[in-house]
């Protein structure tokens, strides 16, 4: 789960992290006034958790309360990388003078934390690790070991920076790291972490990624985790229904039990001429209301001409899935073709209802999807 | 053999007196495996499936014997029964368990590389191994048959299909591991390789991975700079899937530029492991390649 940036330095400035003084509002009249009680240069982010929201022109600069409001008034209601701005966060303009980087992730490779400093931030880490890789330390976090300030202090040594610099940014990382724990946090970063006119450090963009896994720990997001606004309407009702599903732009639906399997089906779709329109994996053992909501969801999407089932069914019953279709089909006010592939347990009772109920059922992959695509009209045969 | 799981396996069920723990206890001693035990905090002295049940893992290696351990624990608490398990000296832990915290993963594997135990999963269907007819996952025992592939996969159902494809073929499996769908698994596909390397019984290797991460790359690597000498051959799905968006799977998600099918695919083609377009395709690829059968 993805952090605004306004939510993510709330939390850093709770642990003593240099955050720039700021407010956030969903009103362009309100950011006037924030600015004008700034009393000075602001900067306008708007709060999208995507990535090159700067180059994609969410971030304004303006040197007047007007022009603050101005810009937030452009900015709410906008898109950033088609992702709608609900809300700007309106910052006093910090007075750099250098810019750094500063991250606590996890390494799926090596199984750990790693800690990823640099002394060059404001760009695309991955850039910098490429083109001077000797700006970057990484350091893997045993986990019983940890992470303190005298070990980030050792790691930051190596940049070489005066006393009080190798002090300040071996706090901020020692800092990241006490947050990525105490949240469960996949990714607390800081880019860029500025160094001021007063040389201090303060967190001038900040990202922070929760384990969705680990949300039971941390009640407070647990409605926070029902809202994304990165999320597509059928998207949004999906996780609401506790679905796993996710839109693409093709106009052939999908629905399957586990997730390679349902990734298998959208490719051989493609393979096969077709565009998938989405993925949906109904898990396992799903029940008769899983598989029919399921089932209007993915035709609920204008675009999809038709949709393709395909279950291979261990602690998934067959005929239960049959029976969800059936109640799907019922359920739904347009006929949209459906063609299904099951194989497994009760997969006889399963194709009975089926061919009892008019719908196609084909016992692999390959023949349902070709199946599919003539009768939806997508792929002449 | 120079197995994962074997004959000589005794398994300890780890939350058997759940639903799902009972119906795979049960599912895993009709297909032969050897569970000697279950365990459940509080409810020691019960029987299930003829079992016993035990309130520690402890008691269980103390007065069963038991060597490998299958999870079965709700999320929020198989950690501590993942800690559980090592601490009791058990070598080889299976966590079908999905939505485990990746932090409590990095914890227990950390812990288990200092014990020298093996961890797979979490998020895994498990690993059976048809020719001594041992089963600890929750995979359906009947598309599987004693033969001489090994198959390594990121996926449970996906990974039937393959199976039973191969089974359907005249081929048959030496073992079959899940390694799991998370971001954060111990068991990887280059651990797999070294082990089925020395494997008598296996003479060729299936890959079957998904988009995220760089399991598939590092795969890649290892059979190219060891001159691997089994033939392997892959499948990748999600050459679909759109950037940044979790596939059902938390490991299955391309972050920036890592983790895409192109990278997959293309590594695999640079180390000569050819890559099937479709699932039913692995077994002609496998037949092209194996050593004629005697």
């Amino acid at each position: 789960m993805k952090l605004f940036e306004y939510e993510a330095k709330e939390i850093l400035g709770r642990y003593g992290l240099g955050i720039p003084a700021g407010r956030v509002t969903m009103d362009p009249a309100e950011a006037e006034t924030i600015a004008a009680g700034f009393g000075g240069p602001v900067v306008i982010k708007a709060q999208v958790q995507v990535s090159g929201r700067g180059k994609a022109g969410g971030i304004v600069f303006a040197d007047s309360p007007q022009a603050a409001g101005d810009a937030a008034a452009k900015l709410v209601g906008s898109r950033i990388k088609d992702i709608p701005v609900e809300i700007v966060l309106i910052e006093e303009k910090l007075d750099l003078v250098d810019q750094l980087y500063a991250s606590v992730t996890v390494d799926r490779q090596e199984r750990k934390f790693v800690v990823l400093l640099s002394t060059s931030g404001g760009v695309d880490i991955e850039e910098v690790a490429s083109a001077t890789p000797d700006k970057i330390l990484r350091h893997w976090v045993e986990p019983t070991t940890g992470f303190d300030v005298a070990a980030a202090r050792n790691m930051v040594k190596e940049f070489g920076l005066s006393e009080g610099d190798t002090e300040g940014f071996a706090k901020v990382a020692a800092t990241l790291y006490t947050v990525a724990m105490d949240f469960d946090a996949e990714l607390v970063e800081l880019n860029p972490l500025a160094k001021t006119s007063t040389g201090a450090f303060v967190a001038a963009d900040a990202r922070i990624i929760i384990d969705e896994n680990a949300i039971f720990r941390h009640p407070e997001f647990e409605q926070r985790d029902m809202v994304r606004t990165e999320d597509t309407p059928r998207e949004a009702v999906a996780r609401r229904q506790g679905l796993a599903y996710v839109e693409l732009d093709g106009n052939i639906g999908i629905v399957g039990n586990g997730a390679g399997l349902v990734m298998a089906t959208m490719d051989l779709v493609n393979l096969y001429g077709g565009r998938a329109a989405n993925f949906l994996d109904i898990g396992g053992g799903a029940k008769v209301d899983v598989i029919k909501n399921g089932l209007l969801l993915v035709m609920s999407k204008p675009e999809v001409k038709g949709v393709l089932v395909n279950i291979l069914g261990g602690i998934t019953r067959c005929d239960i899935v049959a029976d969800g279709i059936i109640q799907g089909l019922e359920a739904s006010w347009e006929k949209k073709p459906v063609a299904v592939r099951m194989m497994g347990t009760n997969e006889e009772e399963g194709a009975r209802l089926l061919s009892e109920a008019g719908i196609g059922v084909y016992p692999d992959m390959e023949t349902a999807t070709e199946q599919l695509l003539k009768i939806s009209g997508e792929v002449k045969s | 053999m120079n197995s994962i799981i074997d004959a000589g396996s005794r398994v300890v069920v780890q939350g058997i007196t759940g639903n799902e723990g009972r119906f795979h206890a049960q599912s895993m001693l009709r297909y032969g495996t050897n569970v000697v035990a279950g365990v459940t905090p509080g409810k020691g002295g019960q029987e299930v499936e003829g079992v016993p049940v035990y309130g520690t893992v402890p008691q269980a290696v103390a007065e069963r014997g038991a060597n490998t351990s299958i999870i079965f624990v709700p999320a929020r608490f198989a950690p501590d029964a993942v800690h559980e398990a090592l601490d009791a000296g058990i070598k080889t832990v299976v966590i079908i368990t999905e939505m485990v915290p990746q932090k409590d993963s990095i914890e227990f594997i950390a812990k288990a590389e200092r014990t020298g135990a093996v961890i797979v999963g979490p998020n895994c269907p498990g690993v059976i191994n048809p020719v001594d007819r041992v089963k600890v996952g929750i995979m359906p025992g009947h598309i599987f048959q004693a033969g001489n592939v090994a198959i390594a996969s990121r996926s449970g159902t996906l990974t039937y299909e393959i199976a039973w494809h191969i089974t359907s073929s005249g081929l048959g499996q030496s073992i079959c591991v899940g390694i799991g769908g998370d971001a954060i698994v111990w068991l990887d596909f280059v651990k797999l390789l070294e082990m089925f390397r020395n494997d008598a019984e296996t003479k060729g290797v299936v890959l079957i991975g998904e988009v995220g991460g760089k399991a598939e790359e590092m795969a890649a690597q290892y059979i190219a700079d060891t001159r691997y000498p089994k033939p392997v051959v892959a499948y990748i799905a999600g050459r679909a899937a759109p950037p940044e968006k979790r596939m059902g799977h938390a490991g299955a998600i391309v972050m920036g530029n890592v983790g895409t099918a192109r990278s997959k695919v293309d590594a695999y083609l640079a180390a000569g492991v050819p890559v099937a377009e479709r699932p039913s395709e692995i077994s002609q690829l496998l037949k092209d390649r194996l050593p004629v059968r005697a």
